[in-house]
């Protein structure tokens, strides 16, 4: 039996920190997992992936969401990140993403995002990458990227082998 | 690399029922746990509740939840021994449908208050269905040994049995 579910990198913070990286990703999986587990130390963010350091307009989200009293849908396009998680604030949150298809040269990249922070929205997202280039590194940051993750933070990206 | 989505336990309720599905002396070796649940109980009710109760805690629980019913949307929020939930089927649905859930419990042995993600659907060829995504939290330092999962009926919030082969499987997911 393959291993199927294989950790690539973690890190946790000993600081406040806007980005993590993760760097020189092999193109060896079918798909990527990133797993986020802390909180905002700055303020009110989106939790959101940018790829291969790309920072233009070139991602696109949609996502639903209930804050504890109403549910609703959005959609953000031409942004500078693809977004996993509606709003992290201080509270401690998780989210889960699923990168597919990530090393192939030929698409546009879709990921999905769920979003789990109990002090602000239960969320479900799903963003679009408008690149066809292989994915090779994970950066990520909350909103625009000048709020701070707080320190314990941490992120673990796996690789996902179809066989 | 070793595999790391490993298999801890399972259970599948027998004849008789069970009343809750338990999790006992977790090893803290993890990094994160994730428990695959497929659920049925007694209720008369076709959609009705599972949740669960870390190290059997019933308080400094809360959540906020997304719920879509096939015709509708809504959100609501908890703060009570059973915040930490999702939908499963019930006697009163289709015959031989099971409601589906997955609880993930991310760095369950640090020393950071507990995040929980919750995700379920019941899905019964009938009106009645719900899926739901919850943002939980449990909001406690102690690392998570156990985990007690319990059933209620959805309208009355009254204790029901599992039914014969409801089952759940507790997985550990390490990072290294």
């Amino acid at each position: 039996m393959p291993s199927t579910y294989t950790p690539i990198a973690t890190t946790t913070l000993g600081s406040a920190t806007p980005t993590v990286t993760f760097s020189s990703i092999s193109g060896t999986y079918t798909d990527l997992i990133l797993v986020f587990t802390g909180s905002n130390a700055t303020s009110n963010n989106g939790l959101r992936l940018r790829f291969n350091s790309d920072s233009g307009t070139n991602y696109s989200s949609t996502y639903v969401y209930g804050n504890g009293s109403s549910a609703a849908s959005s959609v953000g396009a031409n942004t500078t990140g693809g977004q996993i998680a509606v709003d992290i604030n201080s509270t401690q949150a998780t989210s889960i993403a699923h990168i597919m298809n990530y090393s192939n040269t030929t698409t546009y990249k879709t990921f999905l995002g769920r979003g789990s922070s109990s002090g602000t929205y239960a969320d479900a997202n799903v963003s679009l990458w408008r690149n066809t280039a292989a994915i090779t590194s994970v950066t990520v940051l909350l909103g625009g990227g000048t709020s701070n993750f707080s320190v314990g933070s941490t992120f673990t990206l796996y690789g996902v082998k179809s066989a | 690399m070793p595999d790391t989505f490993i298999k801890i336990a399972s259970v599948t309720v027998g004849s008789g029922g069970a009343s809750s599905i338990d999790f006992t002396s977790i090893p803290s070796t993890y990094t994160d746990l994730c428990v695959k649940l497929s659920i049925r109980n007694t209720s008369t009710e076709s959609t009705n509740q599972i949740y669960v109760q870390p190290n059997s805690a019933t308080t400094n629980l809360s959540s906020r939840i997304l719920v879509g019913t096939g015709s509708a949307t809504a959100s609501a929020s908890y703060t009570s021994d059973s915040s930490i939930w999702g939908y499963c089927c019930g006697n009163g649905s289709t015959s031989n449908t099971f409601g589906n859930s997955e609880f993930y419990f991310p760095n369950y042995a640090g020393s950071t208050n507990k995040s929980i993600s919750v995700d379920s659907v019941n899905e019964t060829n009938a009106t009645d269905a719900r899926q739901s995504l919850l943002a939980g939290l449990w909001s406690s330092t102690t690392a998570i040994s156990s985990l007690k999962f319990l059933t209620i009926e959805n309208s009355t919030g009254n204790s029901k049995n599992f039914v014969q082969y409801s089952t759940a499987t507790l997985y550990g997911i390490k990072n290294s």
